[in-house]
């Protein structure tokens, strides 16, 4: 694409920068806008695709015709209440090193976050693997070393590693508080609600990557919904509705793969087998939906020495989230963030009432992020 | 940037005797002045000023330009530069930012008790350096010791002075509709090389901070009698922040274009991987210069024959004034986005 002001201007950047394309991308646009003839709702499912929608104003693009609706894609914004509770009360121990994933930090629990906690003297680090975690505590022998595990079956094969391997090494100042979620009973419990509305989903890409998609099979055939594993950057997602979109219009309801420069059908086994080693299916609160049961993932009892909340004997308190919050609609699909009456007002990204108003990924951050200023039509240019 | 010399040759306070810095380097005695003089002094001093309480200076312009800031990076030390180099080229381009024309600095030191003196030589070396390309003198500074844990390593504060030669009013409230707005090379550097020490993150080529004193090309464009209306470098918050600041100060609409901001491939994957945007990553020397339309080819051309501005650009212009003060981004795939003001810190993102 040429560049408007600055023709000379050449830094490309392998594999997105080609996903970036304008050009592309508004081809994507115009082929959907030809294919469609009636209305459709589609739902991507991670906040990885939510956050490039809203960025890249992906949905500006599209024919009105097809509507757009975030999943409930982002861990940090299903991690429930008590489970942010628990990580705080294991977090101010004074013998406790507590590791997590940076923007897990911010997440309001019933009181405070745990950046509060640490800005009381806990011991919190901000990690980028679970492995990194275990290190920490094999340099740190008289330090009880915590990670907080989080995320969908995307972060279950690290921290299933670490799981296994300070098992092999007998890491004795370890454990790990597990709140791990899987996507496709999310997507069973959202197509079965009297609510909804999604006609179509586009699964997240690096889900699929480890899991592969012959789970989301039986999904299609049983609620004749078209899934299409699709990837993260501007011209996937195009594709993938695209791809979406030609199935509800041909009347197909079949899984097919945009994102096959990651993903196999089988996905990666290895990953799989460790996922299965290390944990089992349990009942799963999500945050602003509720309980769903087998979607997630809890030690095995022969891991259960690495339960943090037993070795610290923390019970579950099921806590009252915000009665404002419509997080529950919004992760559903039901709602859009700016239809909240709370948005961008009394809930902001610096005093969030409710979980997607903080991660980036969380479909209120993103649309206050990008779209916060009603006076501006945020319109495709040529 | 030059290393500095071999400490055991020319550190000037006896290491045997004293490895690490002590309460008493800051205690007001013998080994205070000891460090004062042969270390300070001996270093920063351009020989012929006055012992005394303060400085005298001799300002030749009628208008000036004062500024501090104070400096407590961790790493103390990171690819590109290091703390001391920092707190010079910050101060000085705090100045620059007001087309001010650098000439005194001070130096204020507060030291964790225990730090190694071969720490604090190398960072007065630094310090030293980075005067001397900045073309600015330090006339004063002060010493504290603190109790060993009380500090990290080193603070620096640093304050500066600096003749204002121009007769533009360079700030904020100048900035015009039309305005074009022009960046002196790519984002995110600073930001991305001290993430990765501190975090123990290794590419496959190493990041450099962009730290630099940014008077010389600052001056180049005021010589030439640019007009300039606004200018602001780009550090914490990065350029979305200095942006969204003029935006709302001047009350104007401001419009970039993603595909002409300069990032470099390293720095992108860096910030693909951790999950930040290039736009909100800390710079030490770039900036942004508003100026007006008809002048900006010729202000372009003069940033990219220097050496601090080479992958300069025109990222955007002003579009509309009386507004509530925002930026808008036309994306790369040719949509229309806002661009915010960062909320509290970039966090990485799980995945």
């Amino acid at each position: 694409m040429p560049h408007a002001l600055c023709p000379d201007l050449d830094f490309i950047m392998k594999f997105i920068d080609e996903y970036r394309d304008a050009q592309i991308a508004q081809e994507y646009a115009q082929a959907i806008a030809q294919i469609t003839t009636q209305s459709w709702t589609i739902m991507e499912i991670c906040g990885g695709q939510t956050h490039a929608i809203v960025k890249f104003g992906i949905d500006e693009l599209l024919p009105s015709q097809i509507t757009l609706i975030h999943g409930p894609g982002c861990p940090v914004c299903v991690t429930p209440v008590e489970s942010i509770d628990c990580a705080i009360a294991i977090a101010s121990r004074p013998e406790v090193i507590f590791a997590s994933f940076g923007d897990m930090l911010r997440v309001p629990s019933s009181d405070k976050d745990l950046l509060a906690v640490k800005a009381n003297g806990g011991n919190i680090r901000i990690v980028y693997s679970p492995l990194d975690a275990l290190k920490i505590a094999r340099s740190h022998p008289d330090k009880q070393v915590v990670f907080f595990a989080v995320g969908f079956e995307t972060t279950a094969p690290a921290t299933a590693m670490a799981v296994y391997q300070a098992a092999q090494q007998k890491i004795k100042n370890f454990s790990l508080l597990v709140s791990h979620v899987l996507v496709p009973p999310a997507m069973e419990a959202i197509l079965a609600s009297p609510h909804n509305r999604v006609r179509g989903f586009l699964a997240a890409g690096h889900v699929c990557t480890v899991m592969g998609y012959t789970e989301y099979e039986p999904i299609a055939q049983k609620y004749s919904i078209p899934i299409v594993v699709t990837g993260f950057e501007p011209v996937d997602i195009l594709q993938g509705i695209y791809m979406c979109v030609k199935q509800l219009e041909e009347g197909r309801s079949s899984v097919e793969n945009q994102y096959s420069r990651s993903v196999r059908r089988g996905g990666n086994e290895t990953a799989q087998r460790l996922i299965r080693e290390v944990f089992a299916l349990c009942l799963r609160n999500w945050r602003g939906i509720g309980e769903i049961p087998a979607s997630g993932l809890g030690l095995r009892d022969k891991y259960a020495q690495f339960d943090a909340q037993r070795r610290f004997k923390i019970a579950n308190h099921p806590i009252a989230e915000s009665a404002e919050c419509i997080s529950g609609l919004i992760l559903q699909g039901v709602k859009k963030p700016h239809e909240c009456s709370a948005f961008g007002d009394r809930c902001t990204p610096e005093h969030p009432l409710g979980a997607p108003m903080v991660s980036s990924e969380g479909a209120c951050a993103a649309y206050y992020r990008y779209r916060q200023q009603p006076s501006i039509s945020v319109t495709a240019s040529s | 940037m030059e290393t500095p010399e071999d400490f055991t040759i020319s550190c000037p306070i006896p290491i045997a005797q004293y490895p690490h810095v002590l309460l008493a380097h800051g205690g007001g005695g013998k080994l205070m002045h000891q460090l004062i003089e042969t270390m300070f002094l001996a270093t920063f001093s351009s020989g012929d000023r006055n012992r005394h309480d303060a400085a005298e200076i001799d300002l030749k312009s009628s208008r000036t330009a004062f500024t501090t800031d104070s400096y407590v990076v961790q790493p103390l030390f990171f690819p590109g530069g290091d703390i001391g180099s920092l707190a010079v080229n910050g101060t000085v381009n705090d100045l620059a930012m007001c087309g001010a024309r650098p000439l005194y600095l001070s130096v204020g030191f507060i030291l964790e008790e225990g730090l190694s003196m071969a720490t604090l030589w190398r960072v007065v070396r630094s310090i030293q350096q980075a005067a001397t390309a900045a073309n600015v003198q330090i006339v004063t500074g002060d010493t504290k010791v603190v109790d060993k844990g009380k500090a990290d390593g080193i603070f620096i504060n640093t304050a500066g002075i600096g003749a204002i030669e121009h007769s533009f009013a360079i700030a904020p409230p100048s900035v015009k509709p039309g305005d074009v707005l022009l960046l002196n090379g790519d984002l995110g550097r600073h930001g991305i090389a001290i993430m990765a020490v501190r975090e123990g993150l290794e590419f496959e080529s190493q990041i450099e901070s962009d730290s630099a004193p940014l008077a010389s090309l600052v001056l180049q464009l005021l010589e030439a009698k640019i007009e300039i209306h606004c200018l602001r470098d780009l550090t914490r918050g990065g350029l979305s922040s200095a942006l969204n600041e003029i935006a709302q100060a001047a009350g104007v609409t401001i419009a970039i274009d993603e595909n002409c901001i300069p990032i470099r491939e390293d720095v992108q994957g860096a910030c693909e991987i951790l999950g930040f945007d290039p736009l909100y990553v800390a710079n030490e020397g770039r900036f942004v210069a508003f100026v007006a339309p008809s002048e900006a080819p010729r202000a372009l051309q003069i940033m990219r024959s220097h050496s601090l501005g080479a992958s300069a650009q025109i990222i955007g212009n002003v579009t509309e004034s009386n507004s509530s003060g925002f930026v808008t981004m036309n994306s790369k795939i040719g949509t229309q986005r806002i661009v915010d003001m960062l909320s509290g810190e970039q966090l990485p993102r799980i995945c």
